[in-house]
């Protein structure tokens, strides 16, 4: 969520205060004061938000545990997560996560918006819509140990496996090498289904109508509605989808630390679970602060051209 | 946003990143510069007085284990002075900010703190030192103290910097119920009797071990398994950062095979891997599986659970009448440097070795030995199965050998090294080669080769 905060608020900070300073037009002292205005929570923000990321990219040039005196190393622990091929199977396993996490609930989100946009009013769309959204009111640590359960030896997922007769797939899934990954995906997409859901039908319910009506009288079939009214003018709800469930994937932590820990073997290690046992359980601070860096790098170059292509101006 | 405000935006971002960097670059010393020394008065006078002014000693420590607290309840009611203020965390999150707490203002009296090798060498903890000789703890027998022993390169010699409340041993614990129904009557007395008598319970389709391994519990057997197969004294030297200690060994690949041998022939539960230490103890207590490897924590526990149902028995060796090579360690409690109580905190521990109640409240809410000095009787524990525990404890004291736990042998082997690799082992992902020259390696990694 830091990324987030740091992809939407550094560029203001720095036009706020960078076009301040040179320009003494008129109106230069009222942008002053202006500043005025925005200096606490510019004080907040800078303490809370840029001192930890500033120190974070000055621990990462170290090898510190914590308390002792740290040593200069450069670059080395960036060039640990670059080569190591341990740490950079856990950068892939975030970005598998990002088919859980965005792929399959935009595109389902996409689905069932379009599918309930056509309904009418009334408790049938509105019990939906709230069993959608559910899963985004449950904290991700209550989600995470629901899970654990469903997914257990003798969990609802085995039991319905068994009442249609699959025994012969029932298994432990987190506990597995092969299913464990795609098991903790799947709580992903599971709670961020409900929040593109509600975004997209917010944004469905946005498009003029006369569109809509317009297709139809050129006799347009629903799959081309869907295509080229729908989606099109859903663009930007679909950025923020993207963007949200992205930086979710990229940066989990929640769900991974409850249900496996990145268990079994490193199978569903991530970023974020890893920058944390490195903090926290090796004490290797530098290496945890450049993992950190190199996550919220990552974050950005998936971000920013998601930003682009989705908040273009319609013309 | 339109398409200027676009590229702008990428503009401003590599503004802003250049404005950090520029920060960074203008930033102070190198971190922990000012932290350390953390103001432990060399030339202090220890006191082993107990004062007779009121004093409110403050501890820190784990979770669900209260017997640091009981022990406090007695000492109050003996030394009426002295109160006590008792925080507690849940063990990880006891482990992971213990550092931090010690270092801060008001550092606690009294912590219980399983890593106490970092934290000594950061000058966070009391040289205990004066206080051995002052109240003459060489009359305890010197293994109990040795793992709580540091040094400039190695543990197990040099300053010591804890002291046990309990010293736990582990071996493994069995159903007695289910034995019986098959037809095995005592505790197995080699490693062989052991294999047959898992092949005996597999055959009758019940589970033979129930481990958890979720966080790699799977160190337990495997590490009972190794302990009789190798010299201990290596085993110490790896856990005890010895230089030149190594883990990629035959004796300790031979362990790692015989796990696999297991896991194959369906000695594990199938799901152990994401099996965890509470419902491990669940469903054994519930009547599952033949075995468990775990320690004597669980005695009085377990003895309440299954009744008669269950006996404990030190890891057998390869021969019948081996001495006993089993794994355990003190239940380790420190006192930080920057405590402001030191000789309050030292009293309590020297009290709770020496004095018979405490002793007691030791033996009946841990399970484990109370340690102190040989000559002492150790109290008569409440319920049969803490008494074959603590049985078990002496015997290893008198004739064998007690061994740290190798998952303790740095701070971040357990979870970064020894987990992904047990359970990489128990799916047939890895070779017992491959597994002890990756947690080598990892080790290497921590303390140098």
């Amino acid at each position: 969520m830091t990324s987030s905060a740091v992809v939407a608020s550094v560029p203001s900070l720095v036009d706020g205060a960078g076009a301040a300073a040179p320009r003494r037009r008129p109106g230069g002292r009222r942008r002053w004061g202006q500043l005025v205005w925005v200096a606490p929570a510019l004080a907040v923000y800078a303490f809370f938000v840029l001192r930890p990321l500033i120190t974070s990219v000055q621990y990462s040039l170290y090898e510190w545990n914590g308390i002792g005196v740290a040593t200069f190393v450069g670059g080395d622990n960036y060039a640990k997560v670059l080569t190591d091929p341990d740490q950079l199977g856990i950068i892939g396993n975030a970005i598998v996560l990002v088919l859980f996490f965005t792929v399959i609930p935009v595109a389902l989100g996409l689905l069932a918006a379009a599918l309930m946009h056509g309904l009418p009013r009334g408790s049938f769309t509105t019990v939906s819509r709230s069993v959608l959204f559910i899963p985004q009111v449950i904290p991700l640590v209550a989600a995470g140990i629901v899970w654990d359960w469903v997914y257990s030896t003798n969990g609802i997922a085995n039991q319905m496996l068994s009442a249609v007769g699959l025994d012969g797939i029932a298994r432990p899934w987190l506990a597995d090498f092969d299913t464990a990954l795609p098991a903790v995906g799947l709580i992903g997409s599971w709670v961020q289904l409900g929040l593109c859901t509600l975004l997209l039908l917010t944004g469905i319910a946005k498009i003029d109508p006369s569109l809509y009506e317009a297709a139809r009288l050129d006799g347009a079939s629903g799959l081309q509605v869907f295509r080229h009214v729908t989606v099109p003018g859903l663009r930007r709800e679909i950025g923020v989808c993207v963007t949200v469930t992205m930086i979710a994937a990229l940066a989990s932590f929640d769900i991974v630390y409850i249900t496996t820990q990145g268990g079994p073997g490193n199978q569903t290690m991530v970023p974020g679970v890893e920058i944390y046992r490195l903090a926290f359980s090796e004490r290797e601070v530098g290496q945890a602060s450049a993992m950190a860096v190199v996550l919220m790098v990552l974050v950005l170059v998936a971000i920013l051209p998601v930003q682009r292509l989705t908040q273009r101006s319609d013309q | 946003m339109n398409t200027r405000t676009g590229r702008s935006l990428i503009t401003r971002a590599a503004v802003g990143a250049s404005v950090l960097s520029l920060a960074v670059l203008t930033a102070c010393s190198a971190p922990g510069a000012d932290n350390t020394s953390a103001g432990q008065d060399e030339d202090r006078e220890i006191s082993t007085e107990l004062t007779s002014e009121d004093v409110e000693l403050d501890f820190y420590i784990e979770t669900g284990f209260p017997i640091a607290q009981e022990l406090a309840d007695e000492f109050t009611e003996q030394h009426p002075n002295i109160t006590f203020n008792i925080r507690s965390d849940q063990f990880a999150v006891l482990t992971e900010n213990a550092s931090r707490v010690m270092a801060s203002d008001d550092a606690p009296d009294l912590i219980r703190l399983p890593q106490l090798v970092d934290p000594a060498r950061d000058g966070l903890l009391l040289d205990f030192d004066p206080y051995f000789d002052a109240y003459g703890w060489d009359a305890f027998p010197e293994s109990q103290l040795q793992q709580m022993r540091i040094s400039d390169d190695a543990r197990g010699t040099g300053s010591l910097y804890g002291m046990g409340i309990g010293y736990s041993v582990t071996g493994v614990y069995w159903n007695k119920a289910i034995a019986a129904q098959l037809g095995i009557t005592e505790a197995p007395a080699t490693i062989e009797e052991l294999e047959a008598d898992m092949a005996t319970a597999k055959a009758a389709g019940q589970q033979p071990i129930m481990q958890f391994n979720d966080i790699g519990g799977i160190a337990f057997p495997f590490q009972a398994l190794y302990n009789q197969l190798a010299d201990p004294t290596d085993i110490a030297d790896w856990t005890f950062q010895q230089p030149g200690a190594t883990i990629d060994n035959p004796e300790a690949t031979e362990a790692m095979a015989t796990i696999q041998e297991w896991a194959d022939a369906g000695y594990f539960p199938s799901d152990a891997n994401s099996l965890d230490y509470t419902t491990m103890m669940g469903r054994f207590s519930g009547g599952e599986g033949l075995f468990m490897f775990n320690g004597d924590w669980e005695s009085a526990n377990l003895s309440e659970s299954m009744g008669d149902d269950v006996g404990f028995f030190l890891m057998p060796g390869t021969e019948e009448g081996a001495a006993p090579v089993a794994m355990g360690a003190p239940n380790t409690y420190t006192i930080p440097a920057k405590a402001e109580h030191p000789d309050e905190a030292a009293y309590f521990l020297n009290w709770l070795h020496t004095d018979e109640t405490a002793r007691e409240i030791i033996v009946n809410s841990s399970g484990a030995n109370p340690g102190g000095p040989s000559d002492l009787e150790i109290p008569e524990a409440a319920n049969p199965l803490t008494q074959q525990t603590l049985a078990a404890g002496q015997t290893v004291g008198a004739d064998g050998t007690l061994v740290d736990f190798v998952a303790n042998a740095t701070a971040g082997i357990y979870a970064g090294s020894i987990r992904p690799e047990l359970q990489s082992l128990i799916d047939d992902r890895t070779t017992p080669e491959d597994a002890v020259a990756a947690i080598q390696a990892a080790y290497e990694d921590e303390v140098g080769p």
